[in-house]
């Protein structure tokens, strides 16, 4: 099964690998994985999808609680939330096939970033099954090359999961309290 | 005022309480050293080689309690921490290793001496730290102290840049950091408590499963408490071992592969496991199918990441051993369990834990539980450390250990060559205490360079080498498993053995290294003993010794198997006694 978790994390050289590092040394699925600062600049926000049963995540999300570096986990996949990914599908086009290939793009609502002589790149923002969907229509025009950003998600409605800037300063010892993870 | 990173980093040691350093210096920590140069309040033990260094700072935490230090230098000096980094993670032992680095401009040069030892030991740690800025610190060296002892305590790595060490910042070191990511719960869950206290009390075959947790949280007074408050039986892991004085009679012993028979009986029929500190390992729960099939189980562990992770908990509680055992005390109340504990009885006397082996074949040839046994009558209150293999195993079944921390082995990664440093650390850790290292012929040769450590230091620590010519373990799977086929187990096999030995006989070559000589040859003490009526003197010959390491080369019957044994993939209760002809 498919989970995906929204993760926040300090803003320090070898994060990343410490959650690679993870996936990688115990065996566990990663899908994707995305990282971006927040509104505090010390903060960092991780998107991670990854694959396994219920007994595999739970030990996922629990190996993530433990590093240091990571301040809270966020299980999105029971909640209400908004995924999103972004692709840049470069396919080929001969000056006859743009026509319908921009009507493709059109329903897809995905942009042409560049027109070359026989070739274009569009960019298609969605969920990953309309990324996917995007893709199989492309197929037959032959597609010479994509990349695809990975998922980020965030959770629908007023909660949020990582401070407004002016809380920050000199307000450590509250983050604390705001951050703590229960274990249940 | 303005300081030296060395400057702070020796400021630092001192509000820690650091009363010992492990380390071998090296070209980018020459800095640091001399910062300790005129240092009297903290002395450096200059140990012989990196890894030796940390298992020494291993054996001075296990045995204290206290976080050891060891300072290296970068590069190899650095990659030679890690399997001693690795054994202190594995086994929850706090520890702080600083290694040097290259200067920051040289970072990612392959500059001379270079190792990225963050990268290497970031699955091998609690959590590590690059020190990329001298404003940091101050900060990171406290995080370091802070996290390695706490909640379940680790290795913490402090990797520190040359130019960092020399440059001058301010001086403070915090007296406390918040660390927002790290919250380690400390607390039982009241309802949990309640609910594991009402199991406990209507369970018909309860028992207690502990682990090495109960000893690092410092319950072991409580939990002996909490035990003659219930009445209920109790087995461990090896790391468990001394929760209950092994001559307790609700002391069932260890559960697992070498196991005692009424433990894994016990643990196969229980109808409710309590276990604390422990994280059912598979060398302790055999095939998970089979283990423990009609219990429910209520495990108390400080990392939640040990809940449910092999086998599923009905009743998981997060938090210190010592405090939620202190919440569940005043609630806990007795069982009726008469018939569970003449059931105990029972396969208690139809497998009792002892070799059957009876015929001593003359000189060279010893029984090792008998030298074990004999360790135990002259020392009862030593400090035992082990190496990894058969010695491991039958200190574990025949040294009754009673005392809290006082069996120092590597019990997850299970390193060959960590019993010798971690002695010597140890012994530093405890000058009135004897400190003796169980060990095998094969394991004692991994870090032996170390003696030179001791006899410097002057520390008496004793060294039974259990001495069998083979990497006794690995020999004993080739006999039971793979048809005696002895491929590089023997450890005098020379140029004139025939290719495919399948045991020892008369031809066999002179083995080396003789460790008597060896022993004299560095300036400590030798001593071989051949003979059952040697042992005990020989004993008491190096507990008159106070000044110097000995080395005591017991040759024991080369073929001894340790037994009972649960075969790899078994379930516990189908245990394997010692064959026939050996009995």
């Amino acid at each position: 099964m498919i989970h995906v978790l929204s993760m926040l994390v300090e803003n320090h050289q070898g994060v990343l690998s410490r959650i690679a590092g993870l996936f990688s040394g115990r065996g566990y699925n990663l899908e994707s994985i995305t990282a971006g600062v927040t509104t505090d600049p010390q903060i960092t926000r991780i998107t991670l999808v990854c694959k396994g049963d219920d007994n595999v995540f739970d030990q996922i999300k629990k190996q993530l609680n433990k590093l240091i570096d990571v301040i809270k986990v966020n299980d999105l996949s029971p909640l209400p939330s908004l995924h999103r990914e972004l692709a840049l599908i470069k396919v080929r086009a001969k000056p006859n096939l743009r026509g319908e290939i921009f009507q493709v793009a059109d329903v897809f609502r995905a942009r042409v970033l560049d027109v070359g002589i026989d070739s274009m790149v569009l960019e298609v923002t969605g969920s990953s099954d309309k990324i996917d969907n995007f893709m199989a229509v492309l197929q037959p025009y032959v597609i010479r090359e994509v990349a695809r950003s990975g998922l980020i998600s965030m959770e629908r409605g007023r909660k949020q999961s990582s401070p407004p800037p002016q809380q920050r300063k000199g307000a450590s010892e509250k983050l604390n309290e705001d951050f703590k993870i229960t274990i249940a | 005022m303005k300081i030296s990173g060395a400057e702070l980093f020796i400021k630092a040691l001192k509000a820690e309480g650091v009363k010992h350093l492990f380390g071998f210096p090296g070209g980018v920590v020459i800095p640091v050293f001399d910062a300790l140069y005129a240092e009297t309040e903290i002395k450096v033990i200059l140990t012989r080689h990196e890894q030796g260094a940390v298992h020494a700072a291993d054996g001075y935490a296990r045995s204290t309690g206290k976080t050891g230090v060891c300072l290296v230098t970068s590069g190899p000096g650095a990659t030679n921490t890690v399997t001693g980094i690795a054994t202190a993670n594995f086994d929850s032992v706090p520890i702080v290793c600083f290694t040097g680095q290259v200067s920051r401009s040289m970072i990612g040069n392959d500059a001379f001496q270079e190792a990225d030892i963050v990268g290497i030991t970031r699955p091998i740690t609690k959590h590590n730290y690059l020190v990329l800025d001298r404003k940091d610190l101050g900060r990171i060296l406290k995080e370091a102290f802070t996290i390695a002892n706490s909640g379940r305590p680790g290795p913490v790595l402090v990797d520190l840049p040359k130019d960092v060490i020399l440059e001058k910042g301010d001086d403070e070191y915090p007296a406390k950091v918040a660390i927002r990511g790290y919250n380690p719960v400390l607390k039982g869950h009241p309802n949990q408590i309640k609910r594991a206290v009402g199991e406990l009390k209507k369970a018909k075959r309860p028992l207690f499963y502990v682990g090495g947790g109960i000893h690092i949280a410092g319950a072991v007074e409580i939990f002996r408490k909490a035990v003659k408050k219930t009445g209920v039986p109790v087995v461990h892991s090896l790391m468990g071992i001394g929760a209950l004085p092994g001559d307790n009679p609700l002391a069932l012993g260890m559960i697992g592969m070498h196991g005692t028979y009424v433990a894994n009986m016990a643990v196969t029929y229980s109808d409710l496991l309590f276990g604390i500190g422990n994280r059912f390992d598979d060398r302790a729960t055999g095939d998970l199918s089979k283990f423990a099939p009609e219990a429910k189980i209520v495990h108390i562990d400080q990392d939640p990441v040990s809940i449910s992770r092999n086998v599923p908990v009905e009743v998981p509680i997060v938090g210190d051993a010592f405090q939620v055992l202190e919440q569940m005390l005043p609630l806990l109340e007795a069982p009726k369990i008469r018939d569970w504990l003449d059931q105990i009885a029972g396969w208690r006397k139809e497998h009792p834990l002892e070799v059957k082996i009876g015929q001593n074949t003359g000189s060279g040839h010893l029984r090792p539980d008998r030298v074990i046994q004999a360790i135990c009558r002259v020392f009862p209150d030593a400090i035992i450390a082990t190496e990894v293999g058969q010695n491991q195993m039958w200190t574990s079944q025949f040294f009754t250990f009673r005392h809290p921390r006082s069996l120092l082995t590597s019990g997850g990664l299970g390193t060959m060559g960590y019993g010798f440093p971690a002695a010597i650390g140890a012994q530093i850790a405890n000058p009135d205490k004897r400190v003796i290292d169980i060990a095998g012929d094969g394991s004692i040769q991994m870090n032996i360079q170390e003696l030179a450590t001791a006899v410097q230091n002057r520390l008496p620590v004793i060294v039974a080498i259990l001495n069998n010519g083979y990497l006794g373990m690995v020999r004993q799977w080739q006999e039971l498993f793979f048809d005696r086929r002895y491929s590089s187990t023997c450890l005098m096999t020379g140029a004139e053995c025939p290719p495919q030995c399948r045991g020892p006989g008369d031809h066999c070559p002179v083995y080396h290294p003789d460790f008597v000589k060896l022993a004299e040859a560095y300036g400590a003490v030798g001593l071989r003993v051949m003979n059952d009526a040697d042992i005990e003197p020989a004993l008491k010959q190096a507990e008159a010794i106070k000044d110097r390491p000995i080395f005591i080369d017991f040759l024991v019957e080369r073929e001894f198997n340790v037994f009972p044994m649960v075969a790899p993939g078994a379930g516990n209760s189908e245990m394997m006694f010692s064959e026939e002809g050996e009995s």
